[in-house]
């Protein structure tokens, strides 16, 4: 049975925890409140760019001569896995669904005899991956210092898949990454980067549709695939890392209303207890007082 | 002859402007162009350089300084996919001058030629943009 003082130092002790996580519950539904601004802000020029890219890649990807970055390398020996994971912990089960995802993919990777190599974007998803397959990390990328997630944040990271495409290290390329959906839930979600899949061209009914009309290039189809393949890796990139900033927001907002719920609960039945406990206490004192006044 | 059409600016981080404009003069690679309402459909690539947006017909134009990106006119009008949009009057040209000279150190001091292609591209916008807050 603990004693009354042990019991009043535990209550005090969950609930500055609790004070804690209620903090970084309001502090994560700020953050989420931005993250999904600047993810829904991102998606016009997503959207467009895939419009864009479904008319002009279903015109030329079938020609010889296609950027690689579009037909591919005609190989799919070397795999690199872009895994896009917090920099900071306490988001639940945010940076473990991402990696098991990712694990998952790898598994079936090295089994089906392909190389892997694995880049690692925040060094959460680092930690989890470094047991199993440690030695097929090639980098990571710190994005601690990053406290809005810009456009120039991603663009690096995208030039140097770019480059290391270009000189021929491998063949594709695919992201982790969760999908926000809202802060409760979170879609994890494996994208193709390099070659870039074609959407199918949409049939919108707006008349808008690239397909239908007869466009004059400038310089040539060729020449602006070229200028927006790459530029397409980065934008997409991107917008998976805005994606998953808002979902580890949001993961995190969940994750400590939980933890706040779960210490109030505790407080309840440690208060229980110590009430009991001190009712007891009196009650034998009292009976100690009657029993020894009635001895007299 | 009020005729308008829809245009639209967007940069990877935003939407930027979605208006009905008059006339926009845009910086196509191979040469500027202008955009009226009911243009042939057409798709360009941008250099840098500054696009002006005319709202209405003799109305001055407002500018807009792009890094480069992709020019779409379809039915409904056009469509400006920016690598990056900076206002003109947010930069000052002493900084700029600073940028470029550093820009230019490190393609002196590159160490392979996808860094100095980078370095070189970064200088190209830079340039364009002092042109154009010099005149």
């Amino acid at each position: 049975m603990p004693s009354l003082k042990d019991l009043k130092v535990r209550i005090n002790s969950v609930k500055s925890t609790q004070k804690i996580t209620k903090a970084m519950k309001m502090v994560a539904a700020s953050k989420l409140r931005r993250a999904q601004e600047a993810a829904e802000a991102a998606r016009p020029y997503a959207e467009r760019m895939e419009k864009v890219l479904a008319g002009l890649g279903s015109a030329v990807k079938d020609q010889p001569g296609a950027s690689p970055l579009l037909a591919g390398t005609g190989s799919d020996d070397v795999q690199l896995v872009i895994v896009a994971t917090s920099e900071r912990g306490l988001c639940g089960g945010f940076n473990t669904n991402i990696v098991k995802a990712a694990r998952q993919h790898i598994s079936e990777l090295v089994a089906a005899g392909k190389t892997v190599k694995i880049l690692c974007i925040g060094k959460k998803g680092v930690g989890l991956l470094r047991r199993d397959y440690g030695d097929l990390i090639i980098d990571t990328k710190d994005m601690s210092g990053v406290k809005k997630l810009g456009f120039a944040d991603a663009q690096p990271i995208a030039q140097e898949v770019l480059g290391m495409f270009e000189r021929g290290e491998f063949d594709v390329a695919t992201l982790f990454y969760a999908k926000f959906q809202s802060a409760l839930v979170q879609i994890n979600t494996k994208q193709q980067l390099i070659p870039a899949p074609i959407p199918e061209a949409a049939n919108d009914d707006e008349g808008d549709d690239l397909a239908g009309a007869i466009y004059e290039y400038e310089p040539s189809e060729e020449a602006i695939l070229d200028d927006l393949l790459p530029r397409n890796v980065a934008i997409q990139l991107y917008r998976g890392l805005l994606e998953n900033a808002a979902s580890e927001q949001g993961a995190r907002m969940t994750a400590m209303d939980n933890a706040t719920r779960n210490a109030g609960d505790m407080i309840d039945s440690l208060s229980i207890t110590y009430n009991r406990t001190r009712q007891a206490n009196i009650t034998k004192e009292l009976i100690e007082i009657i029993s020894g006044a009635e001895a007299l | 002859m009020a005729e308008t059409m829809r245009f639209e600016i967007v940069s990877p981080e935003r939407l930027l402007r979605d208006t009905e404009v008059a006339m926009v003069v845009v910086p196509g690679t191979d040469g500027d162009f202008t955009a009226l309402p009911a243009h042939a459909p057409m798709m360009s690539t941008l250099r840098p350089g500054v696009v002006e947006i005319f709202a209405e017909e003799g109305a001055e134009g407002e500018e807009l300084f792009v890094k480069g990106g992709l020019a779409q006119i379809g039915a409904k009008g056009l469509t400006i996919l920016a690598e990056e949009v900076i206002a003109l009057d947010s930069v000052s040209a002493d900084d700029l001058a600073q940028k470029i000279s550093d820009t230019r150190e490190d393609i002196e001091d590159a160490k392979d030629d996808v860094e100095r292609a980078s370095a070189e591209k970064e200088l190209a916008w830079m340039t364009a943009l002092q042109d154009v807050i010099a005149a």
